[in-house]
């Protein structure tokens, strides 16, 4: 399974195999993970896209082990650092979740404690991690405040959440994950409800923060602008499977699988006219998807081959991956059409924007 | 021309603290001072960020929450002074579609039923015409006869946002005000919603007020934008002109931190520090001083008025160059 999908990355500090996850519901078996592949390397951030439903929260959850009934992990494996999570007892468990691997949420007041106060909350995840006495913790995490440019962190160390506004409370929950020095952080659309400007502000404070202590982001989101500025690689997921993986420019640029295509011609820009793209038909339910290749449905290029078997994340060219049987040995793949009106050759394109100035 | 919508100095200001006896000790400044006008057959579009006002500005201008001073004038018609029954009449003329699906259509009403109130209680269609004018409008918007008689938690969020549209369009509204109608949906869901605006657009002769905080959608609809911050317009113009060439600096700075798509693009840019000051005490001066890197002594006393540079209208004192 994307054996070379895995080869690219030479020291991986975590590699999803095959994972599936499945959800035992009333309606029936939601079959959220079907077969994720995924690797990230040291110091890299991997962008992690898709609609909602695709399963990236899953995966992202099934990493720190904390699907919950109905939920299942049925299958796969989850290697951090090459050691297998998913054979690891929940005390081991224990070990990696805050201290290795941490994870940080959508909605910051949300995950915060409303009860205790900002600078209580990082101390008490200090004190825990590194075996401190609370007092020097309470100390640090003033300083870890300062950190992410908290203005006056003595104060704000005293005030408790709901004092706080979206960004600042967004800044202390990265100053509290990122205290333990993990090596991977998970972040769970950590921008999606913020607004633009700040959304800039902390993205910039989070690559920042982790290439100080080296580690490596799995960055989850469904705004494309907000991978092609932060993420090194990005993977796209479609109900269930990761579809396509590769450098970000590759993706962007040069799109291999058909849903990822959709997805990049869908959204407005300023130099298309006309009508925006629509993929056809919607998302498929996970109780009863589509046999072979869960996108087939909705493809334009489907064949009836494309009906049988789910893909493979097959080889499209170096360090680039997508799961379409038209990139198997000895067919041509995706055809060239409609590649400048992708976004990023759009804007890259300095006649097109000239044409659109001209018209003003 | 003549303009569909005139709003002069719109203001909604909410009491603070205070109780039964005692008077409000302070006022939240939602919407202070708003003008502009929206002219036949335009898509206005109004951005900002969380909290500046914007759908305030909207529920106000359908007096959906009375607004406290100002005037808004339909067809030159000042419809703040309708009331009683005349009030309903607003509603005839402009309509709303919220932002989110899920919590704007009744759970316990039929498709059908939702579709069809403002037909009855504007007495706009015969009984024996109602079902045909709702199917008719339905189908219109990409539903079809099986979902008349369906609830609408059986429906996805784009299947709602439509049924939304249907109810506002089938009383063929002169003005329609979404407020954020895709930032609840997914990319390839919000291409479908945005081409049907624009082809409704074109059939009804609609004209659309659009609030959004999604600058790449309101770059793909809009005719003209107004940017709004801390409750006041601070810039107005086409839409062309000012994506291309910004004059106030928030407005230059909320289009940087668009994250653009292309990777090979790091751009230099303006990233704005430190959060919306609160309404509650708005800066002196220009409101937007605090976070501006131009600012100097002179913004800090003296507010700048929304003033017209060519057909754009910016307030502030040291407007960007090209």
């Amino acid at each position: 399974m994307a054996e070379q999908m895995f080869d690219t990355v030479s020291s991986p500090i975590l590699e999803v195999r095959d994972l599936f996850v499945n959800f035992y519901t009333y309606r029936g078996v939601v079959r959220a993970l079907n077969g994720v592949n995924l690797t990230i390397g040291r110091g890299e951030i991997v962008g992690l896209v898709g609609e909602t439903g695709c399963g990236k929260s899953v995966t992202a959850r099934s990493v720190l082990r904390l699907i919950r009934y109905p939920g299942k992990i049925e299958g796969g494996q989850i290697l951090f650092e090459g050691q297998d999570l998913l054979a690891l007892s929940e005390r081991e468990m224990r070990e990696f979740r805050g201290r290795q691997i941490s994870m940080i949420m959508q909605e910051p007041k949300v995950s915060l404690n409303p009860a205790f106060t900002i600078g209580a909350q990082i101390a008490e995840s200090i004190a825990i991690h590194d075996y401190k006495p609370l007092d020097d913790a309470q100390t640090e995490a003033i300083e870890i405040l300062r950190t992410v440019r908290i203005a006056d962190p003595e104060q704000v160390a005293h005030q408790y959440p709901h004092e706080l506004s979206g960004g600042m409370a967004q800044r202390a929950m990265l100053a509290m994950m990122l205290a333990p020095r993990p090596k991977l952080l998970i972040a769970d659309e950590p921008t999606s409800a913020l607004d633009v400007t700040i959304q800039a502000q902390i993205l910039n404070l989070m690559t920042e923060l982790v290439e100080q202590i080296e580690a490596s982001i799995l960055l989850i989101t469904h705004d494309l602008g907000v991978v092609a500025e932060t993420c090194d690689k990005v993977a796209v997921m479609y109900a269930g499977n990761v579809v396509e993986y590769g450098t970000t420019e590759e993706v962007l640029t040069n799109p291999a699988h058909p849903y990822t295509r959709g997805l990049l011609r869908a959204l407005p820009n300023l130099a298309r006219q006309g009508p925006l793209y629509t993929i056809r038909g919607s998302v498929p339910d996970l109780v009863d998807p589509p046999a072979g290749c869960r996108f087939h449905p909705r493809c334009e290029y489907a064949m009836s081959e494309c009906a049988v078997e789910r893909p493979d994340l097959l080889t499209v060219k170096q360090g680039h991956f997508a799961a379409c049987v038209l990139y198997e040995e000895g067919r041509d793949g995706i055809p060239d059409a409609a590649h400048d009106e992708l976004p990023a050759n759009v804007w890259a394109n300095p006649d097109a924007s000239a044409t659109v100035g001209e018209q003003s | 021309m003549s303009r569909l919508l005139q709003v002069r100095n719109l203001k909604k200001h909410f009491p603070i603290g205070g109780g039964l006896f005692r008077d409000p000790t302070d006022f939240v400044k939602a919407v202070d001072g708003v003008s502009f006008d929206i002219e036949p057959g335009e898509v206005f579009g109004v951005v900002g960020e969380s909290g500046c006002g914007k759908t305030t500005l909207a529920r106000s201008l359908l007096r959906l929450i009375e607004p406290t001073g100002g005037s808004v004038s339909l067809n030159g018609d000042n419809i703040l002074e309708w009331q009683g029954s005349d009030k309903k009449r607003i509603y005839r003329h402009m309509q709303i579609v919220f932002q989110d699906p899920y919590s704007s259509l009744h759970p316990r009403k039929l498709v059908k039923d939702i579709v069809s109130e403002g037909l009855v209680i504007h007495g706009l269609a015969e009984r024996s015409e109602v079902r045909e004018r709702v199917l008719d409008m339905l189908q219109r918007v990409g539903l079809n006869e099986e979902h008349l008689f369906r609830y609408p938690h059986e429906f996805s969020g784009g299947q709602r946002q439509r049924i939304a549209l249907a109810r506002a369009l089938v009383l063929h509204p002169q003005l329609i005000l979404l407020d954020e109608p895709t930032s609840a949906l997914d990319v390839s869901v919000q291409s479908k919603i945005l081409n049907l605006l624009v082809e409704l657009k074109e059939e009804f002769g609609l004209t659309y007020l659009i609030i959004s905080h999604d600058l790449s959608v309101m770059q793909y609809v809009c005719d003209r934008i107004g940017v709004m911050y801390l409750g006041k317009l601070v810039e107005v113009g086409q839409t062309e002109d000012l994506f291309a060439v910004p004059k106030h600096p928030y407005t230059k700075s909320l289009i940087d931190s668009i994250p653009s798509l292309d990777p090979r693009v790091r751009r230099e840019r303006i990233i704005l520090e430190g959060d919306v000051p609160s309404p509650i005490n708005p800066p002196s001066g220009c409101s937007f001083r605090t976070r501006c890197p131009y600012a100097d002594k002179h913004c800090t006393e003296v507010e700048p008025p929304l003033e017209a540079i060519r057909d754009r209208w910016v307030a502030c004192h040291y407007p960007l160059e090209e």
